[in-house]
C-alpha cells in the first residue's frame, strides 16, 4: 500500500536519508534546516538502520566527517543551510578531487554574509560552478516539491556513486518548512559493499588504499583534471533532467527552478488566461544544465524569461544555453523575498508584450 | 475547488497547526494540499502565519499574495491580512484579539468568539478547533470526520484522549460563528 | 660484501611490514621517520595492518598515506580528527589513527582536535610537536617557544604580542573523553622504545572502546631550527623538554 504522509520538506529529507539506506550523517544546526537532524536524532537511525548520526562542533568538521565516511565507501550525507555551506566548500573540493560519493543538502536562504533566513536562490553560482577552489563541479539536483526532495536522496545517492562525486540537492527555504503530501519509498537495506578506491582496510597481497587530493607533480594534477573532465562530459551528456510545460505552441518560454519554479508556473497559467501562448521549462538537474533544449526552444520562441530568487544567476546559463538567438530577459526577487505570480505576469508583460 | 487560506495570530495560538490539521483533513478526502509556516525568530512569541491550501488540482505556488479566506485571531494579522482577500473573499476573526473591526465591504466578514466558548469548555487548548469549527461551517469544504481524521495524525499520541474534546470544540466553533455582512 | 652479511641469523634489524619500500623525504635527522616506524612496528606487532585505517595531515607528513603500509587518507590542513570520527563511526571495528603536526593539531584544527577528544572518539592521535611550520618553511607554531626564532617571530616570539606556546596535550587530558595522554620523544633508544610501547598501549585501548588517546611525541627540526642534528637535539634537550616534560599525563586508573 502506498504511504502517504503530510511532511516538511526538510523532514521528509531525513526520512528519506533514512530510507535510502545511508550510513552516516554528520551535520551542524543552522535556520532554515535544524529539522533535518533533529528529525534524525528522534527517529534514533541508530536503532533502525544502524545509520550513524552525530552532531559535529561545525559545518567544517560535519564535512570533513562525510569525508572519512565517504571514503570506506560509505553512504554519507549533510545538510546545511547557506552560510554553513559556505564553510562546507573546503571539504567538498577535498571529496569532488579525491573523487568520493557524498550528498550535501543545501537549503538555501538569503545572503550574502549572514543575511536573511528567509528563502532565496542565491546560492546558484556556488553550487553550479564549483563553490570551492579547483576545477571541479558538483552534481545539483534542484527539487521543487516535498516529493522531489524524497526522490532526490535516492537520486542523488545513485548517482554520487555512479560517478563518484558529492552531489548537491539545492532546496530553499520554502521547500524544506513547507508541508506537502508525500510517497516514501520502501527503506533500503544499508549496504556492504567493498569497493577498491575505498580505505575498508588493505588486503592481503593487495597495495594499500590511498585517498587524496594531492598531486605534487603538475603532469599528474593535469591528469587528475582530464580525468575529471571528461567525468562531467559523461554527465552532462547523460543526466540532464527538466520538467517542460506547453512548450509545444509556446510563443514565450520562462525558466525557473525549485520553488521558484512553481510560482512561475502560476504565472505561467496566469499569463496563457490571458491569451499569451507561454511555456516553462523547469530545470530539475542545474549542473548538468538542460542546455540542449532550452537551445532547441530558442529557435521557436521570441523570448526568454528567466525568473530566480537572486539577482540574476542562472540567467547566465539560459544565454549560454541561447547562445543570441532569442532575447533573455530576468525577473528576480531577493534578499528572502518572494516573486508573487502577478509580479511574474507583469514583468513578462513589460519586458516582450510592450508594458502597461 | 481551489481554497487558499492564511491563517494569522499570535505565536501559541496554535496557528500553525491549525493549518496542520485542515491540510491533513484534507490529504484524508484525497485533495492536494500544501502548508507554509512564516518562520524565524518571529514565531518567538511574536506573529505566526502559515498559508493552507486545499485543491482538487495539483498545487503550483506555495506562497501566495492573495487569498480566499483569511483567519485571523489577533489585530496585527488582521492589520497585515484584511487587504490581501482576494474581493469576494472571505474574513474570520476572532473577537477577543481585535481592536479595529475590518473595513472592507466586498469580503464576507464572520466573528467567532472562540476564546470565550473554550473557556466555557474549560479548555483554552481547544480555542483553535473552535475556530476550526467555525470556518467549516461557512466553507464546508471538508467533512468533519475527515478533520477528525488529519487531527489524530498532528496530535501526538498521548494527547490521543482528547480528541473527542476537539471533536465537540469544531461543532461548537460550528454553532456560535457569527455573520457580520 | 654487505649482501653476504645479511643472512636470516645474524640479522638483527630488519624494516617493518607495515611501511611500504617508499624512499622517505624527511631531512636528515628528523624525528618524522622514526616516529613513523615506531607507529607501523606497533601496528606490525599487533597485527592490525589489516584492519587500520591512518589519516595523514597537511605539514611535512602530508605524504605519510604513502609511508604507511595501510589504507590512508589524506585530511584536510586541521580537519584529521573529523576524518577520522566520520571513518570511525561507520567502521568502528576498524583501529583508526590520526598523524598530525603541532600546527595542523594544535591551530588550525583546534576545534577538531578538542571536540574529538571531548566527544572520546574511540581513536588514536599521534601528535608530532616540533615547534615550528616544518613543510612551509619556518614559520611560528602555536607551540613556538617562548623568545625562539622563527620566519614569522624574527626577533623571537613574543608572548605578549603572540601568545604562549599551547601545551595542548596538557588541555585535551582534561576532557573526560581522553582515556591515554603522554608524551614522549624519539631522539634516544630508551625513548624509542617508551614511543612504540606508548602505540601499541593506545592501540590496546581503542580495541577494547577506551576513548580517545593522544600520543604527543616532542620532536625536533634541524633544517628549520638551523642546526645540525645532534645540535638540535641537544636543544630540544635543553629548552623544549623543560617546557613540554616527557612522561604519561593521563593514563587509566
Amino acid at each position: 500500500m502506498k504511504e502517504l504522509r503530510l511532511m516538511k520538506g526538510n523532514e521528509a529529507f531525513a526520512e528519506a536519508a533514512i530510507r535510502a539506506g545511508t550510513d552516516a550523517y554528520f551535520g551542524y544546526p543552522i535556520t532554515p534546516q535544524s529539522e533535518v537532524i533533529e528529525y534524525l536524532m528522534a527517529q534514533n537511525p541508530e536503532e533502525r538502520t544502524g545509520m550513524a548520526v552525530l552532531q559535529a562542533e561545525s559545518e567544517i568538521a560535519a564535512i570533513n566527517m562525510i569525508y572519512g565516511a565517504a571514503g570506506c565507501g560509505k553512504k554519507a550525507m549533510t545538510s546545511s543551510s547557506s552560510p554553513g555551506i559556505s564553510l562546507k566548500q573546503e571539504g567538498l573540493s577535498y571529496i569532488a578531487g579525491a573523487e568520493l560519493p557524498c550528498v550535501v543538502l543545501n537549503v538555501v536562504r538569503g545572503g550574502p554574509g549572514l543575511g536573511t533566513i528567509q528563502p532565496s536562490q542565491s546560492d546558484y553560482f556556488q553550487a553550479v560552478k564549483g563553490g570551492g577552489h579547483g576545477d571541479y563541479k558538483l552534481i545539483v539536483l534542484a527539487p521543487a516539491t516535498v516529493q522531489e526532495t524524497v526522490d532526490f536522496v535516492k537520486l542523488a545517492f545513485d548517482l554520487a556513486f555512479k560517478y563518484r562525486n558529492p552531489v548537491m540537492i539545492l532546496s530553499d527555504g520554502i521547500i524544506g518548512q513547507m508541508m506537502e503530501k508525500v510517497e516514501l519509498f520502501e527503506q533500503i537495506p544499508r549496504s556492504d559493499e567493498e569497493y577498491d578506491w575505498a580505505t575498508q582496510g588493505k588486503k592481503p597481497g593487495k597495495d594499500h588504499t590511498i585517498i587524496t587530493s594531492l598531486q605534487l607533480k603538475p603532469e599528474e594534477q593535469e591528469k587528475v583534471n582530464l580525468r575529471l573532465q571528461a567525468k562531467y562530459r559523461e554527465v552532462e551528456k547523460n543526466e540532464v533532467l527538466y520538467e517542460s510545460y506547453n512548450t509545444e505552441d509556446a510563443d514565450y518560454l520562462f525558466v525557473a527552478f525549485g520553488s521558484c519554479g512553481r510560482i512561475t508556473q502560476k504565472a505561467m497559467e496566469m499569463a496563457r488566461k490571458k491569451g499569451y501562448k507561454v511555456g516553462q521549462i523547469r530545470p530539475k538537474t542545474l549542473y548538468p544544465f538542460p542546455v540542449e533544449v532550452i537551445n532547441k526552444l530558442s529557435d521557436q520562441v521570441k523570448g526568454i524569461l528567466t525568473v530566480e530568487m537572486n539577482a540574476g544567476q542562472m540567467v547566465e546559463d539560459v544565454r549560454l544555453a541561447v547562445d543570441g538567438k532569442t532575447p533573455v530577459e530576468y525577473f528576480g526577487r531577493y534578499g528572502g523575498m518572494i516573486p508573487s505570480p502577478d509580479e511574474i505576469l507583469n514583468a513578462f508583460e513589460q519586458k516582450f508584450i510592450g508594458g502597461k | 475547488m481551489n481554497e487558499e487560506i492564511i491563517i494569522a495570530g499570535f505565536g501559541g495560538q496554535g496557528v500553525l497547526s491549525m493549518g496542520q490539521i485542515l491540510c491533513y483533513g484534507g490529504v484524508m478526502q484525497n485533495k492536494e494540499v500544501s502548508w507554509m509556516p512564516s518562520y524565524g525568530p518571529e514565531m518567538r512569541g511574536g506573529t505566526a502565519n502559515c498559508t493552507a491550501i486545499i485543491s482538487d488540482e495539483k498545487i503550483s505556488s506555495p506562497v501566495l499574495n492573495t487569498f480566499d479566506t483569511a483567519i485571523v485571531l489577533n489585530q496585527p494579522s488582521m492589520d497585515k491580512f484584511e487587504d490581501a482577500i482576494k474581493p469576494g473573499g472571505m474574513l474570520i476573526y476572532e473577537i477577543n484579539g481585535i481592536i479595529r473591526k475590518p473595513k472592507r465591504d466586498d469580503i464576507k466578514i464572520y466573528s467567532i468568539a472562540a476564546y470565550d466558548e473554550s473557556i466555557k469548555m474549560k479548555n483554552t487548548k481547544i480555542f483553535n478547533m473552535i475556530v476550526i469549527g467555525g470556518f467549516l461551517k461557512v466553507k464546508p469544504i471538508l467533512d468533519v470526520e475527515n478533520v477528525v481524521k488529519g487531527l489524530e495524525k498532528v496530535l501526538p499520541e498521548r494527547y490521543h484522549h482528547l480528541i473527542p474534546l476537539n471533536k465537540e470544540a469544531i461543532h461548537r466553533g460550528m454553532d456560535i460563528i457569527e455573520c457580520e455582512k | 660484501m654487505a649482501e653476504n652479511l645479511i643472512k636470516p641469523e645474524n640479522l638483527v634489524y630488519e624494516k617493518t611490514n607495515a611501511m611500504t619500500d617508499r624512499v622517505l623525504h624527511y631531512c636528515p635527522g628528523c624525528g618524522h621517520g622514526t616516529a613513523h616506524r615506531m607507529l607501523a612496528e606497533a601496528i606490525e606487532e599487533l597485527e592490525i595492518q589489516g584492519e587500520t585505517i591512518g589519516i595523514a595531515p597537511v605539514g611535512c607528513s602530508v605524504l605519510a598515506y604513502y609511508y604507511f603500509d595501510v589504507d590512508m587518507t589524506e585530511a584536510a590542513h586541521g580537519r584529521a580528527p573529523a576524518v577520522a570520527t566520520g571513518i570511525k563511526r561507520v567502521m568502528p571495528e576498524k583501529y583508526v589513527f590520526t598523524y598530525q603536526g603541532d600546527g595542523d593539531l594544535a591551530a588550525i584544527g583546534t576545534a577538531e582536535t578538542i571536540h574529538a577528544c571531548n566527544r572520546g572518539e574511540n581513536f588514536l592521535i599521534v601528535f608530532i610537536n616540533n615547534g615550528i611550520y616544518g613543510m612551509t618553511g619556518g614559520q611560528m607554531a602555536p607551540t613556538t617557544l617562548e623568545n625562539m626564532k622563527s620566519t614569522t617571530s624574527p626577533r623571537g616570539r613574543d608572548i605578549k604580542t603572540m601568545g604562549s606556546p599551547l601545551k595542548i596535550s596538557e588541555l585535551v587530558a582534561e576532557l573526560p573523553g581522553t582515556y591515554y595522554v603522554a608524551r614522549h620523544s624519539v631522539h634516544t633508544p630508551a625513548n624509542v622504545r617508551k614511543t612504540k610501547r606508548a602505540f601499541k598501549k593506545a592501540f590496546q585501548y581503542q580495541k577494547d572502546n577506551k576513548g580517545t588517546c593522544l600520543i604527543e611525541v616532542v620532536s625536533n627540526c634541524p633544517s628549520n631550527w638551523k642546526m645540525t642534528p645532534v645540535e638540535s637535539n641537544k636543544w630540544m634537550e635543553e629548552n623544549m623538554f623543560p617546557y613540554y616534560p616527557l612522561g604519561d599525563i593521563k593514563v587509566p586508573q
